[in-house]
């Protein structure tokens, strides 16, 4: 395989479209290889995310998108016989350093998976799982006011205010999302990870979440990978490209949608395949 | 597969044929497009009259497979019905028994010999003596050593506790005469049942005479001979007179019996289950002893009262016959069954649940503790109240260990000789007289309601703990 780098790359040629950010990258990941047993998922991927942006993976099926967006908060760890090499460095840190803790850096790497997945518990609950496990609050108030900045922030304080003991599985599949999202940035993390969250809703609660994702980048670094390509287009401002398990091709979205570098990139958002 | 061409001959229409069929369609007057689809139906290879045979095919093979589950479930609820109804009516008379009315006077010298109305000298009281004499009275013109021992045989040899009791609750009794039901023997008790049949030479069932027959008569028609209540059934222990026996001594023993055996295996099963479903690694040694556990839930039961027996009496030198004991063994047995039903029950929670727990930073012991436990408890429950129902009805292991003893008298701790209910109906069944046939499917009753009671506390649990997700 070729090396998989355009002129994208950032650091050589910023795309004109969108100009990056001044600050240094929040994730700089080198030669990341993932391998499930036998099955080589990752290859030598290299890329750098930016801090208050939206950096979407997209790809077709078994690209290797979802497996690295997990890579990141080492949600792969849970995996059987899932083994990673390369280097991959949170703000300056080595995620895989054996002396890193990880249920730590799961608080500072949220995660919003695919299918609402609430706690069977109240929405008060849910929310305020993360700050309790984490010991972030010392009182019940200082609980309270972390549950409802994070509701509100997640654009579902109004609809829930007067029911936050229900169970969050009587939510509708839309709010339970939010209520996923609202748990995770109830813990304050510097990144955000989401796993395709619209790809189990109707379009006006997508419409939602996707609105929800363009103020959420103001605070947060937001990495989400997506099978739609015009999502991709509408919400991120950075566009990656997995093809069997390579990084074909990064770069501004616009730039990406637009003038394709790679010739796989192009046949694929033109829907040659995918 | 999709392109495959048809069978039958029909071809396949390509989108595009549809696509202009459709747009022509719009064109056309209802009535037209309407007489265009009718005429269009025959040319769907799933229309033709082939198709049709098929598709009744199809349904036809499954409202037999519905017919042959209806079957089944028919004689399942048939065999059911069967075994409940033989114990009804063999057991439900048991609840009832037969009583003689007497007026008895207590004469203080027969019952209280001491003559101070103390508890010591009421109890060495010939109470037995007195209610003979009451039934001497009730009989005057019997006479003769043979004839007075038929009469007296239609007494239970338990009839005097129950008027001694009465005294001893209220001495002042004593020197009066008083009218009381006492209890009959178990053949005249299976004579007012119906279980004896009438001979022709005026006696019954082959145990009593004419003469005893005929006083039979004359004390129901004179209604000093009745069946009431069977209060001693739910309050005795075993005994050797099937009038006599009761349940307590079983049901006790079977309680203390389950308790040792609750608090040993479901805090032990239960751990186990966790650690080998969640943090055990998966590699041989888990897996030999997966296997080992499986095996050992298939193992016969009798096989572990071996083991109680040679472990726990013979090394150990723990009693014999002690509920202590058998709760252990009946602990070794459920502890597989509350192992597997538990691993279940983990493996049954969703991983998106796992997940999103891990997702927010929670540690391994944080995440099965407030999420998976909770989930899987449920179904962690019913399993045990599922292996605590079979252990209720276990008897082989409990017979290597002793607990198929004559206990006459109820338990009072775990160290006490005991016997279980099903090994009571064990030994019951074992008696050739008529009186305890009743006496064990009554038995079996109460032993069956105690299955049910346990079963719908489990449904109950799983329904108010399960929690949707």
């Amino acid at each position: 395989m070729e090396t998989p780098f355009s002129s994208a790359q950032p650091g050589t040629a910023p795309p004109p479209a969108v100009p990056l950010p001044n600050e240094p990258p929040s994730i700089v990941a080198r030669n990341v290889n993932v391998w499930y047993g036998d099955k080589h998922a990752i290859k030598n991927v290299s890329i750098d995310i930016y801090r208050r942006q939206v950096t979407a993976f997209i790809g077709p099926s078994g690209c290797g998108k979802s497996t690295f967006l997990r890579v990141l908060n080492r949600m792969n760890d849970i995996i059987e016989g899932c083994r990673v090499t390369g280097k991959i460095t949170l703000d300056g840190d080595d995620i895989y350093d054996p002396r890193l803790d990880v249920v730590q850096l799961r608080a500072r790497v949220g995660m919003v998976f695919q299918k609402p997945n609430p706690f069977p518990k109240s929405i008060y609950d849910n929310v305020a799982y993360g700050p309790r496990i984490h010991g972030l609050t010392r009182s019940k108030k200082e609980l309270d006011e972390i549950v409802e900045k994070s509701l509100r922030r997640a654009a579902l304080w109004d609809e829930v205010k007067d029911r936050l003991d229900e169970p969050g599985t009587a939510l509708s599949g839309g709010q339970q999302q939010r209520l996923c999202i609202a748990r995770a940035i109830a813990v304050s993390p510097d990144v955000i990870l989401m796993d395709e969250p619209c790809s189990a809703l109707d379009p006006i609660a997508t419409a939602k979440i996707e609105e929800l994702m363009d103020e959420l980048r103001q605070d947060y670094t937001i990495i989400i990978v997506t099978h739609s390509m015009q999502q991709a287009a509408r919400v991120s401002q950075r566009t990656a490209f997995f093809h069997l398990g390579d990084l074909v091709e990064v770069g501004s979205t616009e730039q990406i949608f637009t003038r394709p570098q790679d010739r796989r990139t192009q046949d694929y958002i033109t829907g040659r395949f995918g | 597969m999709s392109n495959q061409p048809a069978k039958d001959g029909i071809p396949l229409r390509s989108p595009q044929d549809a696509a202009g069929a459709a747009a022509a369609a719009v064109a056309l007057p209802r009535e037209a497009v309407d007489e265009a689809v009718v005429a269009n139906r025959s040319a769907s290879r799933h229309t033709t009259a082939e198709a049709e045979k098929r598709l009744r095919r199809r349904y036809a093979a499954q409202r037999r497979f519905k017919a042959y589950g209806i079957t089944a479930i028919a004689i399942a609820v048939g065999a059911l019905l069967w075994l409940l109804i033989t114990l009804l009516a063999n057991g439900l008379s048991a609840f009832q028994q037969t009583y003689i009315r007497l007026e008895v006077t207590l004469d203080p010298a027969l019952v209280d010999p001491r003559g101070d109305r103390s508890e010591e000298s009421i109890r060495t009281g010939d109470f037995g003596g007195a209610i003979r004499q009451a039934l001497r009275e009730r009989f005057p013109d019997v006479v003769g050593r043979e004839r007075l021992r038929n009469l007296f045989g239609l007494l239970s040899s338990g009839a005097e506790f129950d008027v001694r009791d009465k005294v001893l609750a209220d001495p002042s009794l004593i020197g009066t005469k008083q009218t009381f039901w006492v209890l009959a023997s178990t053949d005249v008790d299976m004579l007012r049942k119906g279980f004896f049949e009438r001979q022709p030479d005026g006696g019954a069932g082959g145990r009593l005479n004419a003469e005893q027959v005929a006083w039979f008569d004359q004390l129901k028609a004179a209604g000093d001979l009745d069946l009431r209540f069977n209060k001693r059934f739910f309050t005795n222990a075993d005994s050797r007179e099937p009038e006599m026996v009761g349940i307590l001594g079983g049901v006790v023993g079977s309680f203390l019996t389950l308790s040792v055996c609750l608090v040993l295996c479901f805090p032990f099963g239960v751990a186990a289950a966790i650690y080998l479903e969640e943090f055990a690694p998966k590699n041989w040694f888990t897996d030999l002893i997966e296997v080992n556990i499986n095996n050992l839930a298939a193992v016969p039961s009798i096989i572990f009262g071996l083991l109680g027996l040679a472990v726990f009496l013979n090394f150990f030198g723990m009693p014999r016959s002690a509920p202590l004991v058998g709760g252990i063994v009946l602990a070794l047995m459920s502890l597989p069954t509350i192992i597997i039903a538990s691993r279940a029950a983990l493996r049954a929670v969703p991983p998106s649940i796992r997940e999103a727990a891990y997702g927010l930073g929670a540690s391994k012991m944080q995440v099965v503790l407030h999420h998976v436990l909770p989930l899987g408890l449920p179904g962690m429950m019913t399993g045990s109240i599922i292996a605590m129902a079979q252990a209720l009805g276990e008897t082989a292991p409990l017979l290597m260990i002793g607990m198929v003893a004559f206990i006459v008298g109820i338990p009072k701790g775990l160290t006490d000789s005991a016997t279980v209910l099903p090994v009571q109906i064990f030994m019951w069944a074992d008696n050739p007289e008529r009186g305890f046939v009743e006496k064990t499917s009554a038995a079996i009753l109460v032993l069956l309601a105690f299955l049910l009671t346990m079963n719908a506390i489990a449904i109950f649990l799983r329904k108010k703990f399960e929690r949707r997700w």
